[in-house]
């Protein structure tokens, strides 16, 4: 299982009802409802991962993110999830709106582009590859990766206030010098107060 | 043409059956039909606690033959043997699928063209128009008389799919999967004006005297022609007739006259010739009046497809397809978005084909995947 998906199941509560945008497979949700019996839905783009999430049990909404979230009522999700999708998103600030629209919190995660060995890379005049960012430059789908620092200025742009961080590298939590330090950048969020 | 060879079909050779209701079903326009008959045909086993039932609602100018043959001579089987049978998506080793043929057809279920036991002539003008809610109603006792209180799925594609909508409304607790294909909850206008020069064409041939062309025998052929050439053209996209036919001639070169000369010209004729021989002129009126008039929002004062689709609790799989424009994708997202305000199971997906409202029935194996995949989890 992703080292992302145990945090995001701590910090879901019961019987919550959950969106998961970009949900691939749909294993987040059916881990979230296995484990939080959570109801909901996941969207989806991609044929192979339609087909997945039915396999899986998961409900799945065939839908291109970048289009925002029409068919979505305001307010009727008490999370909407971004998991390792938010860098691949054209319309970066639309679809954080978009998540605190439909619903009460958002969560997000991301490989935090100022992660050292990501820095080192760039240093030695490569882009960098990694566990988290998996592409060579000219295959990879992420066209908006950001650093921690830069999501939260994001975030202070938007008026939107920031929960809960919790930063990773190799599945382990890392509590210093987050930036440099962590790969893997976990943040729960609503609106400011 | 060489003779086609006949068709092959896992299931085999099925036989139709009939049943007689006695009891009289008022419509929703008030008419009354004292007595009538369904013919329909089933495959697979029904098992021991009627469980693993599946109820197949067909479109315009579909029947109650979805699956096998009815002779080891027939050149097509039922008209979605692709996605029925043992081993298929919709598998006939697990489940027990039930075709019928709704009121008002032609081909074995009271219709137009049946005898009227008050007259003893054809019903012709006189058969009431029947609706989607009188269909479900009907299909409602075809399963009571089967034993079936619960079906586990009710699938359809296009006015199919409306059924499926119809049966979640009318009746919640009897079915526990909807799988709307190609469908929409209502049809707009632009849809009901095809309709409308369908039935025009066929309501102006001479031969139709008013509705009672069976006592004057003639028969509106060239009306129901028409008919299907216009409906053939809307079913499929712009681009598949493109690349099946494009600009090409018959004959190469053109003749300066109105004969066949253009390939798509001659296929539509084919297609309207072969319709015409098989299907009754007043069953296709009727049936596009029922499309034409169903919308499940009718009763709500709010006109809202989500308070109409509130007493549905079945979990749905709705489907739709990207070049299909006579029921595009943006309609069966209303219906998504109806189920998605009232907090239904629903999942969604659009398939990527060429080949327009023809797609529900093309067996494409994405689509075929994804309704095996979700059938394979519906318990029975």
């Amino acid at each position: 299982m992703r080292h992302d998906f145990q945090t995001i199941a701590d910090w879901i509560e019961p019987n919550a009802k959950v969106l998961d945008l970009g949900c691939g497979d749909g294993d987040l949700l059916k881990h979230l409802h296995d484990r939080r019996q959570t109801r909901g839905y996941g969207v989806e783009l991609d044929d192979r991962h339609v087909l997945a999430c039915v396999k899986n049990g998961v409900n799945v909404i065939q839908r291109d993110l970048e289009a925002g979230l029409a068919e979505f009522a305001a307010a009727t999700f008490d999370y909407v999830v971004l998991s390792q999708t938010l860098q691949a998103v054209h319309h970066t600030e639309a679809i954080l709106r978009e998540m605190l629209r439909v619903g009460r919190e958002g969560i997000v995660t991301f490989p935090n582009f100022g992660y050292w060995k990501n820095r080192w890379q760039v240093l030695q005049g490569t882009m960098p590859v990694s566990a988290d960012i998996p592409y060579q430059w000219y295959d990879t789908p992420n066209v908006h990766l950001c650093t921690m620092h830069d999501f939260e200025a994001l975030c202070a742009k938007l008026h939107i206030g920031i929960r809960e961080r919790i930063v990773m590298t190799a599945g382990k939590r890392i509590h210093f010098l987050q930036n440099l330090t962590g790969s893997l950048a976990v943040y729960r969020f609503g609106h400011a107060a | 043409m060489p003779p086609a060879a006949p068709a092959i079909s896992s299931l085999g050779i099925v036989v139709p059956r009939t049943a007689h209701f006695d009891a009289p079903l008022t419509l929703k326009s008030g008419a009354i039909l004292p007595a009538y008959d369904l013919i329909y045909e089933t495959y697979g086993t029904l098992n021991a606690g009627k469980s693993n039932a599946i109820l197949v609602c067909h479109a315009l100018s579909g029947n109650h033959h979805v699956a096998g043959l009815h002779t080891a001579a027939d050149k097509n089987p039922g008209w979605w043997d692709n996605l029925i049978g043992p081993g298929k998506p919709i598998d006939t080793e697990r489940f027990f699928v039930i075709g019928v043929n709704n009121l008002g057809g032609c081909h074995g279920s009271t219709g137009p063209a049946s005898i009227d036991p008050a007259t003893g002539q054809a019903y012709g003008s006189n058969f009431p128009l029947v609706t989607v809610e009188d269909w479900v109603d009907s299909q409602a006792r075809l399963a009571d008389m089967l034993g079936i209180s619960s079906f586990a799925a009710i699938i359809g594609g296009s006015l199919g799919g409306m059924q499926v909508l119809q049966w979640s409304i009318a009746y919640p607790e009897r079915v526990r999967h909807c799988l709307a294909i190609a469908s929409a909850p209502k049809l707009t206008a632009q849809n009901i004006a095809f309709n409308d020069v369908a039935r025009q064409a066929i309501l102006s041939d001479p031969d139709f005297h008013g509705g009672n062309y069976y006592a004057h025998n003639t028969y509106p052929r060239r009306g129901l022609r028409l008919a299907r050439m216009l409906g053939h053209i809307t079913y499929l996209s712009d681009d598949v007739m493109g690349s099946k036919f494009g600009r090409i001639l018959r004959a190469g070169a053109f003749n300066y006259g109105y004969d066949v000369e253009f390939e798509i010209e001659s296929y539509l004729r084919y297609q309207g010739d072969k319709f015409a021989d098989s299907f009754d002129a007043n069953t296709y009126l009727l049936m596009t009046k029922a499309l034409d008039y169903f919308d499940p929002t009718q009763h709500h004062p709010e006109l809202n497809l989500s308070a109409a689709l509130q007493p549905a609790v079945a979990d749905f799989l709705v489907i739709s397809f990207t070049t299909d424009w006579r029921f595009a994708p943006e309609r069966s997202r209303e219906i998504v978005q109806a189920l998605l305000d009232n907090e239904r199971n629903v999942s969604y997906a659009e398939i990527a084909s060429k080949h327009g409202h023809d797609a529900f029935l093309m067996p494409d194996p994405h689509y075929h995947a994804l309704i095996r995949a979700y059938m394979e989890r519906v318990i029975i």
